[in-house]
């Protein structure tokens, strides 16, 4: 708990033969990760996978059906940022963002306003939600998220809502924030280029387990036309489209 | 011609500040006066009908005639006693069956175990009009209060109960499971997501519940009662006071519309952040 440096915020996550199975059918089939204190982790996979899930369970959200996960060093207290805002619509910005301190947050409202002001709206703490852009409820959202300083950020594809610009301009913030204060982030898409943008690694999920697990060690911040991306991109698109016949070594 | 050149230049007219086309609050006087322009039609026609004769006065009395017979009941306070009473009835009738139903409601929508218990019940209960106890109530309780308060909220609560239930429900499940992944306990799950997303609905039953509370009311003061503005009415019908009778219509109208109104307000000051209420929209 009293880990509060910069450097070693966040929690390092162990998980063990991880597996879920919704009524018979298995979502996640054994799944093996470790994930460093501080990492950002990337999870990719098509529609169905199991990657959504996997990371419910991490965020605490659903139960596995087996297997274990250990969180270091404390509590893997997570917040979760979805993939809607899920703003409370009779609730001011500030009120929303200060949900995310819990019960009795004795400064609560200097806490909700120096998040908004991390996330640049400052100047709508006194709103409704309902007066927001999508891409502004998105951020209030992550103010949500970050206001208690929590030491694992599960991402669920929260940017896929949102236009391509705001969404450029969101993965910006995101990496931003994340550079400031270094918790354990695990992010879920389905976006191969916004997965190699942002993460220092990527997993591939295919039918409920890891089938692929690489580091990059591009320097950051990454131009998105970076050619060595592209490079990247391309092999793992290949694997994901390419399905059945590759996976002799799976 | 000149029509044109009013809509076309667009550009130019976001640099400068549009021209107000009718001061702010002039535009509230009209809307406020707009709604009652219908009522005051209707008073003026009533008026001018009864003077010219063809309404005749002793099927319709003329508005002079109410307005009379009001201040002479006013001045000898009769009036001012059965509106009292005829309110502090309406009030213990819905605050006893809204109570009840939103007890009900709440725990129904948010527990099964509640709902399975109690719910056939309640929808055999509802289906039985609730004036047709009428007979069975004066057995029970004489003409005594019991007999309206009885009636007033057992009127009341169904549309209460039903409409906290169903908003209870429909709350968005999204928001509950937001709700719990940050932490909130069930009570702080219930105080900030359930009920407020639940409020719209609760209102739609309140303003429902208060028609029928005035609908039973005036039948059980006309059927049993020794007080009240159903009362004076009934009193008034056997001397052939039809300006007395009127008046007293005039009052359960002027009642129910204040009593709406009330339910607005607090619509209006509970649920800003709804795009139908107010603020959020514009």
């Amino acid at each position: 708990m009293n880990a509060m440096s910069p450097v070693a915020h966040g929690v390092g996550i162990s998980v063990r033969g991880l597996r879920k199975d919704f009524a018979g059918r298995e979502v996640l089939k054994g799944i093996d990760l470790e994930v460093a204190a501080g990492e950002f982790l990337a999870v990719i996979g098509r529609s169905g996978c199991g990657k959504s899930t996997l990371l419910r369970i991490l965020a605490g959200l659903d139960a596995p059906s087996g297997g274990e996960i250990r969180f270091g060093g404390g509590d893997g207290r997570a917040r979760l940022m979805f993939q809607e805002p899920r703003l409370l619509p009779w609730a001011s910005v500030r009120d929303n963002v200060a949900v995310g301190l819990g019960e009795g947050g004795g400064k609560a409202r200097e806490r909700a306003e120096a998040a908004l002001d991390a996330v640049g709206l400052a100047d709508k703490a006194e709103a409704w939600p309902a007066t927001l852009s999508g891409g502004q409820r998105q951020r209030v959202a992550l103010a949500r998220a970050l206001v208690s300083r929590p030491r694992f950020l599960a991402l669920d594809e929260p940017l896929g809502a949102l236009d391509a610009l705001t969404r450029i301009e969101m993965q910006k913030l995101v990496e931003q924030v994340w550079q400031a204060q270094r918790f354990t982030a695990v992010l879920v898409t389905h976006d191969v280029s916004e997965a190699l943008l942002l993460a220092d690694r990527v997993v591939m999920i295919e039918q409920g387990e890891i089938t692929l697990d690489v580091a990059i060690t591009l320097p950051r911040p990454r131009r998105r036309a970076a050619p060595e991306l592209g490079a990247l991109e391309d092999q793992i698109l290949e694997r994901l489209l390419g399905q059945m016949p590759s996976r002799v070594d799976g | 011609m000149s029509d044109l050149a009013l809509v076309s230049p667009r550009a130019a007219s976001y640099r400068t500040a549009p021209p107000p086309r009718r001061s702010p609050r002039v535009s509230l006087a009209t809307a406020r006066f707009v709604p009652w322009l219908l009522p005051l039609l209707l008073l003026c026609g009533w008026q001018i009908g009864s003077q010219s004769g063809v309404i005749a006065d002793d099927i319709f009395p003329r508005p002079a005639d109410v307005l009379a017979s009001a201040a002479r009941l006013t001045l000898s306070a009769e009036l001012a006693h059965n509106i009292a009473v005829s309110f502090r009835r309406a009030v213990s009738g819905l605050a006893l069956g809204g109570s009840l139903a939103f007890a009900l409601g709440l725990s129904n929508g948010v527990s099964r175990l509640s709902e399975r218990l109690t719910d056939t019940t309640l929808q055999m209960l509802r289906n039985i009009p609730n004036l047709s106890l009428i007979p069975l109530v004066i057995l029970w309780f004489g003409i005594d209060e019991g007999a309206k308060l009885f009636l007033t909220a057992f009127g009341v609560f169904f549309p209460i109960y039903i409409n906290t239930f169903h908003g209870v429900r429909n709350v968005d499940a999204q928001l509950i499971e937001m709700g719990r992944s940050y932490g909130m306990g069930r009570f702080t799950l219930f105080r900030r997501v359930v009920l407020p997303g639940a409020l719209p609905s609760i209102f739609v039953g309140l303003r429902y519940g208060l028609g029928i509370m005035w609908l039973t009311l005036i039948v059980s003061e006309t059927i049993a009662a020794d007080a009240g503005i159903g009362h004076m009415a009934m009193q008034a019908r056997e001397f052939m006071q039809t300006d007395v009778v009127v008046l007293a219509i005039l009052i359960y109208a002027a009642l129910g519309k204040t009593a709406d109104s009330a339910v607005r307000l607090l619509e209006r000051r509970t649920l800003g952040w709804h795009h139908a209420y107010g603020r959020a929209a514009r």
